[in-house]
C-alpha cells in the first residue's frame, strides 16, 4: 500500500494538496507516481495563470506515458518547482516533499470541501 | 459475379451475406449503376507476347513530350535536380525497399540507422538542434509546425507573411480546419498592438524566388512572444544562411529537391526541424542513438510518449505513415554530394538563374520583377504567357510556370544545374526572336 499522509487533501485524479494559509502546494500521489513509472519530464503552465478547479495545468511524462495534470483547487499559479526541470525523478523518489509541482493562491476555499481526505482517497486506489 | 481467385468468399458465404443485408443477388447491390454500363463486353485485342508488349509501350512512350524535351524551367515548389545513381542503387536493396516502419522498430536496426542519419544530416544542413524522421511533404511539415507553435505558446493565432505561397496556405487551411486556429495575414496587423501570436510563417526563398530577411522578422515576432517558422528550399542552403543562423525556432522544407524524383507530385518528404527546447511538441518519429547492453552502438525510437499509439487523442499529431524510403533517398543524396557538392550545386543554380534573368530582362517587352532571388524569378510580359510557353514548347522547351494575376502576364522561371548553358542560350534566343 502506498503512503498517504493524513495531513493532505486528495483529488480523484491522484493529486495531493497541502494547505498553508491561502497557498495550496500541489503534487501527485505516490500511487500515481508508482503507476506512471520513471518520470522523465514535467511540463507546467506558466506563472500567474488563473485556473478553475480541475482545469489542466500541465503534463507529466514518464517512460511509459504522458498524462495530464489537473489543478485540485481554483487559483493563480504563484510558484513552479523549477528543480523538477533537471530532477524530474524527485516525483518518484519524494513525491510529497521535493517532488511538489506547483503552488497556487487559492481563490475559492469551498473547493476544498469537494476534495478527499486520506482515508477516502485510500478507498479509491 | 464470377468466381475469382482474389475473392475468398465462397458461393455459400455470399448467399449468407446477401441474405443478411436483405438483397437477392450481387447485381441488386449495383442497381444505382445504369444498366448499359454494367458488365460491358471488353473488346480487347489479342494477347501480345512479352517482346511485342515492350515494343508497343516503347512506341507509346515516344509520344510523350518528355522523350524529346530539351530542358524545363518549371519550379514553384518542386524542382528538377540531378539524382546521382547511388540513390537508385540503394533504394532498390530489398532490406530497404519494404519500407514501412516495423511495429517492433528496434528489430530493424538498419532502417532506424538510416532514419537517424537522415535526421542528423537535415539538422546539420538547417543548423537546427533537432529534426524528426520525416513528414509527408513540405506543406504538411509547415502545417504541423504551425500547430506545434500553437501548442507551445498555448495561443491559436497564426500569422502568415506574404512570402508564403498559396499552395502552402491551402494545405495549412485544410489541415487546420477543425483545429480551432485563427490564420491572420501579417500585413493586416498593427505591430504596436498588445496582441500576442503563436507564430509567424515565412517562406524564404519566397514564392517569387526572393530571399527574405528572416532574421529581422524573427526579432519582430519574438517581441510579440511568438515563434518564427521558416519554410525553406534545402538546395538554397548550400549558398544562403540556414535557419539556424537566423534565430528561427522551427524550420521546415520540401525534401524533394535533394534526391527525390519529381514523379507526378509525390511521394515527397517533409523536413521538420526545431530548437531543442521544443522537442516535446515535435510531431512524428524521432530516432535516437544509444548503446545496447553489450555497449554496442544501436538505435531506438525516442520520445514515443508523444505519439498516437500511446497518447491517443492527445498525441502531437495523427501522422503515422512512414516516409522511410524517401528519407533514404535524401540521406544517400546528401551523403553522395557532401557539403562541398551541395554548395557547388547551389552556386550553379544561382549563377545560371541570374544570367538567364538578366538576359531576359534585356529583351523588349519582358521585365524581371523579382529582387534578390535565388534560382527562381518572375518575368512580367507584354504578351500572353500561354503564347510564350506554346512557342517554347514547339521548340521542345518547357517554359516557366504561368502565374499571371489579373491583367498582369507573369511567368515564374526556375533554373537548376539541369538547365545547361546551351539550352539557356537557346531559350534566350527564342524569347528574343519572339519579341523583335
Amino acid at each position: 500500500m502506498s503512503e498517504i499522509p493524513n495531513n493532505l487533501k486528495y483529488s480523484k485524479d491522484h493529486e495531493w494538496v497541502n494547505i498553508e494559509d491561502n497557498i495550496a502546494t500541489i503534487g501527485i500521489t505516490l500511487h500515481a507516481a508508482e503507476s506512471l513509472g520513471d518520470i522523465v519530464y514535467v511540463d507546467v503552465s506558466s506563472l500567474n495563470q488563473e485556473l478553475k478547479q480541475f482545469d489542466k495545468f500541465g503534463e507529466i511524462e514518464s517512460v511509459k506515458a504522458v498524462s495530464d495534470l489537473f489543478v485540485p483547487v481554483s487559483g493563480k499559479i504563484v510558484e513552479v518547482n523549477e528543480e523538477l526541470e533537471s530532477n524530474p525523478e524527485y516525483v518518484n523518489d519524494d513525491c510529497y516533499e521535493k517532488g511538489w509541482i506547483i503552488k497556487v493562491e487559492i481563490t475559492n476555499l469551498n473547493d476544498l470541501t469537494t476534495l478527499l481526505d486520506s482515508s477516502e482517497y485510500e478507498k479509491i486506489i | 459475379m464470377k468466381n475469382s481467385p482474389y475473392i475468398p468468399a465462397t458461393d455459400s458465404d455470399q448467399a449468407e451475406m446477401l441474405q443478411t443485408i436483405g438483397v437477392k443477388s450481387f447485381e441488386d447491390l449495383l442497381s444505382d449503376v445504369p444498366k448499359n454500363l454494367l458488365f460491358p463486353e471488353l473488346k480487347l485485342e489479342e494477347m501480345l507476347s512479352e517482346p511485342e508488349l515492350v515494343n508497343y509501350f516503347n512506341y507509346i512512350s515516344k509520344k510523350n513530350f518528355a522523350s524529346k524535351k530539351k530542358t524545363s524551367f518549371l519550379g514553384g515548389g518542386a524542382y528538377n535536380h540531378y539524382i546521382p545513381s547511388t540513390v537508385k542503387a540503394m533504394i532498390q536493396r530489398g532490406e530497404f525497399l519494404t519500407s514501412y516502419t516495423p511495429y517492433q522498430p528496434e528489430a530493424s536496426q538498419g532502417t532506424l540507422q538510416v532514419g537517424f542519419e537522415f535526421q542528423s544530416m537535415i539538422a546539420q544542413l538547417f543548423e537546427m538542434d533537432v529534426c524528426n524522421a520525416g513528414m509527408y511533404d513540405g506543406p504538411t511539415a509547415l502545417a504541423e509546425a504551425a500547430l506545434m507553435a500553437c501548442r507551445i505558446k498555448k495561443n491559436n493565432k497564426i500569422l502568415i507573411h506574404d512570402s508564403v505561397s498559396q499552395k502552402l496556405l491551402d494545405v495549412l487551411s485544410s489541415y487546420s480546419k477543425w483545429q480551432d486556429v485563427e490564420i491572420i495575414n501579417y500585413d493586416e496587423i498593427d505591430l504596436n498592438d498588445q496582441e500576442s501570436y503563436s507564430c509567424l510563417l515565412v517562406q524564404s526563398p519566397n514564392q517569387r524566388g526572393e530571399i527574405i530577411d528572416v532574421e529581422n522578422l524573427s526579432n519582430l515576432i519574438h517581441e510579440k512572444n511568438g515563434l518564427l517558422i521558416h519554410h525553406t528550399y534545402p538546395i538554397s542552403l548550400g549558398l544562403i544562411k540556414p535557419p539556424g543562423q537566423l534565430n528561427v525556432d522551427i524550420a521546415t522544407g520540401e525534401g524533394q529537391s535533394i534526391g527525390v524524383p519529381l514523379s507526378f507530385g509525390g511521394p515527397y518528404i517533409g523536413l521538420l526541424t526545431c530548437k531543442k527546447e521544443f522537442i516535446r511538441q515535435l510531431p512524428g518519429r524521432i530516432i535516437g542513438q544509444t548503446v545496447d547492453k553489450k555497449g554496442k552502438t544501436s538505435y531506438a525510437l525516442t520520445l514515443q510518449t508523444r505519439e498516437q499509439h500511446i497518447r491517443r487523442e492527445n498525441a502531437t499529431s495523427n501522422i503515422c505513415t512512414s516516409t522511410q524510403l524517401i528519407g533514404l533517398m535524401v540521406s544517400v543524396y546528401l551523403a553522395t554530394v557532401g557539403p562541398e557538392g551541395l554548395k557547388q550545386i547551389s552556386e550553379t543554380c544561382y549563377h545560371r538563374a541570374h544570367y538567364f534573368a538578366n538576359e531576359i530582362n534585356k529583351i523588349n517587352g519582358l521585365k524581371l520583377v523579382s529582387n534578390n532571388f535565388f534560382n527562381e524569378f518572375v518575368i512580367e510580359s507584354d504578351k500572353d504567357v500561354t503564347e510564350i510557353n506554346n512557342y517554347l514548347f514547339s521548340n521542345n522547351i518547357e517554359g516557366g510556370l504561368n502565374i499571371s494575376d489579373g491583367d498582369k502576364n507573369l511567368l515564374l522561371f526556375a533554373v537548376t544545374e539541369m538547365n545547361n548553358p546551351k539550352d539557356i542560350d537557346e531559350t534566350i534566343g527564342l524569347l528574343r526572336s519572339m519579341h523583335d
